[in-house]
């Protein structure tokens, strides 16, 4: 127990030592899907170990905004700087070699796989990872049914492996999809501690999520409309800015 | 006891074991057939003619270059898979992005190519490829004579699907393998190579029948249509065992050729309709196939 800890506090100290650079940058950019033009010139800026949210109404454009940063959509252009590389024309193999991983909104946990295989098969990206002894503590259930296949799992134990499973990699910058979708009060409890220990641990979030369960977490909030970024919110400007959100996410 | 169900013992035995022979070959092409449907959901209709390009390089190899079957029996499956590379490369993936079917076009046209090319060179005339001296002779076991090189057959395929089993359900490499027949998308997000993954399984794949195709040489008379002849049978067979089912496929195989070799001694007029009949039924009773998941 205590070695591993031990072992991200460096890591994580080590993050601190970098605190002001700039993680991801996005100008200009655009996605499609086949014929459909998603995303319209969307800028957004992310600080490393910031936790950022993207709001916005259903079909806003916000997973659209994760899925291209990954490099999956079928075109995007524009501008993607992750700690000043160039990453529009990669492919999403290469992009994740950078140490970005995505948890989608379906959570993606492969059938075929047993709960152990799913949380092993993403490769080591980065340093500072967390051990498979620090995530199995960190979450208890995934210990006990370590060998069941992965679908089995209910909605938020897949949640959990879906979340665990892109900790162990050592990227650092971390899309997280409507995590929060469709699960019980005491679950979403939890993923907001995870959540919360992301962040002291200085991982950079970008959380596409509903404002009730992200405003208290992030440090800045963005809302997308029509594939733009509309307005940028501070999170000490959330409160006072309360009715635009609303205005904004109400249907 | 001389006759069982009325036929004599030597008769049953020997079909079973031609059946086994049978069954060893519907399994080895079945199994590639699944890996490759598996991640690049293209129904491989060359399949057969990279059978008999694997049979037709070890009777070249042993003919011009003085090949022997051991060496053939390990190179030839690797030039057929590199060749498979190479088309996935080239063609399969121009295509990956429309209808599935156009796979199935593209795969069955270059199969017509390679055999009408073959035919042109050496003619629809089958070559006799001679049983490796080690494997010479056999063994009268009391109720039936078994020959070393059909044994060795069915032993080799048998190891080859199991090693290929074991290499899919117990390594990361066949992790990511199921992973991506599952999810592509998600495993590049993870920073795998996927379409380097993509082209290494159709490569692999088509390698299994090129090796089933050497097994095959010194039985079947080595001829262009060797494959075509088979492969009908064979996508029955994986039509019965289910598209998805890598274990599936194995089974079923040997299953059918024993199935196959059984009907030859009870009603042997059947013999060749047996397999399609099983088919009919499993798609009526069950449509994904008997090891299948319906998707």
């Amino acid at each position: 127990m205590k070695q591993p800890r031990h072992e991200a506090q460096s890591a994580a100290s080590s993050k601190i030592a970098d605190n002001a650079e700039e993680h991801l940058c996005i100008r200009d950019l655009h996605a499609y899907y086949g014929e459909s033009h998603i995303l319209h010139g969307l800028n957004i800026e992310v600080w490393r170990g910031d936790v950022v949210t993207l709001l916005g109404r259903n079909g806003a454009g916000r997973s659209t905004t994760l899925r291209a940063i990954m490099g999956l959509v079928d075109k995007r252009s524009g501008s993607i700087l992750l700690s000043g590389t160039e990453t529009v024309q990669l492919p999403p193999y290469r992009i994740a070699r950078l140490g970005v991983a995505f948890c989608p909104e379906e959570r993606a946990i492969f059938a075929s796989l047993n709960v152990e295989e799913n949380l092993m098969l993403p490769p080591i990206v980065g340093t500072g990872g967390m051990s498979i002894e620090e995530i199995y503590s960190l979450f208890p259930n995934l210990a006990e049914r370590r060998k069941s296949q992965g679908t089995r799992l209910s909605g938020g134990e897949q949640q959990m492996l879906a979340i665990a499973r892109i900790l162990r990699t050592g990227a650092d910058l971390l899309l997280l999809d409507e995590i929060t979708e469709g699960l019980a009060p005491v679950i979403v409890e939890r993923l907001s501690e995870v959540i919360a220990l992301l962040k002291q641990r200085r991982y950079t979030v970008i959380l596409a999520e509903q404002p009730s369960f992200a405003a208290p977490l992030a440090d800045r909030n963005y809302i997308i409309e029509h594939g733009q970024v509309v307005e940028e919110i501070a999170a000490e400007e959330m409160e006072a800015k309360h009715e635009l959100v609303e205005s904004y996410l109400s249907v | 006891m001389d006759e069982i169900f009325g036929f004599p013992p030597q008769l049953l035995f020997a079909q079973i074991f031609m059946g086994l022979i049978n069954g060893s070959f519907y399994a080895v092409l079945s199994l590639g057939l699944a890996i490759i449907f598996g991640l690049l959901r293209i129904i491989n209709f060359s399949h057969g003619a990279m059978y008999m390009l694997g049979a037709f390089s070890a009777w070249f190899g042993l003919q011009y270059l003085g090949i022997n079957y051991w060496i053939a029996l390990v190179l030839a499956p690797l030039a057929v898979g590199l060749f498979g590379l190479l088309i996935e490369r080239t063609m399969l993936r121009r295509i990956r992005h429309v209808d599935h079917l156009y796979g199935l076009l593209l795969t069955f046209g270059i199969a017509l190519i390679l055999e009408g090319a073959l035919v042109q060179f050496f003619g629809v005339a089958g070559q006799r490829y001679p049983t490796p001296d080690e494997l010479q002779g056999g063994i009268n076991l009391g109720f039936m004579f078994l020959p070393y090189y059909r044994a060795w057959v069915i032993i080799a395929s048998v190891v080859i699907c199991l090693v290929t089993w074991l290499i899919i359900e117990r390594t990361k490499i066949g992790a990511y393998l199921r992973a991506g027949t599952e999810n592509p998308d998600m495993v590049q997000a993870f920073g795998i190579n996927v379409p380097l993954m993509t082209s290494l399984t159709y490569g692999f794949g088509v390698a299994l029948s090129a090796f089933a195709g050497v097994l095959a040489a010194p039985i079947v008379s080595v001829s262009p249509y060797m494959g075509s002849n088979l492969i009908i049978v064979v996508f029955a067979v994986v039509v019965i065992g289910g598209m998805g089912s890598l274990l599936g496929a194995v089974i079923t195989g040997l299953a059918l050729g024993v199935i196959e070799g059984l009907t030859k001694v009870f009603y042997s007029e059947a013999a060749g309709l047996v397999i399609f009949m099983i088919m009919i039924i499993v798609l009526l009773v069950r449509p994904a196939g008997l090891f299948g998941r319906p998707e």
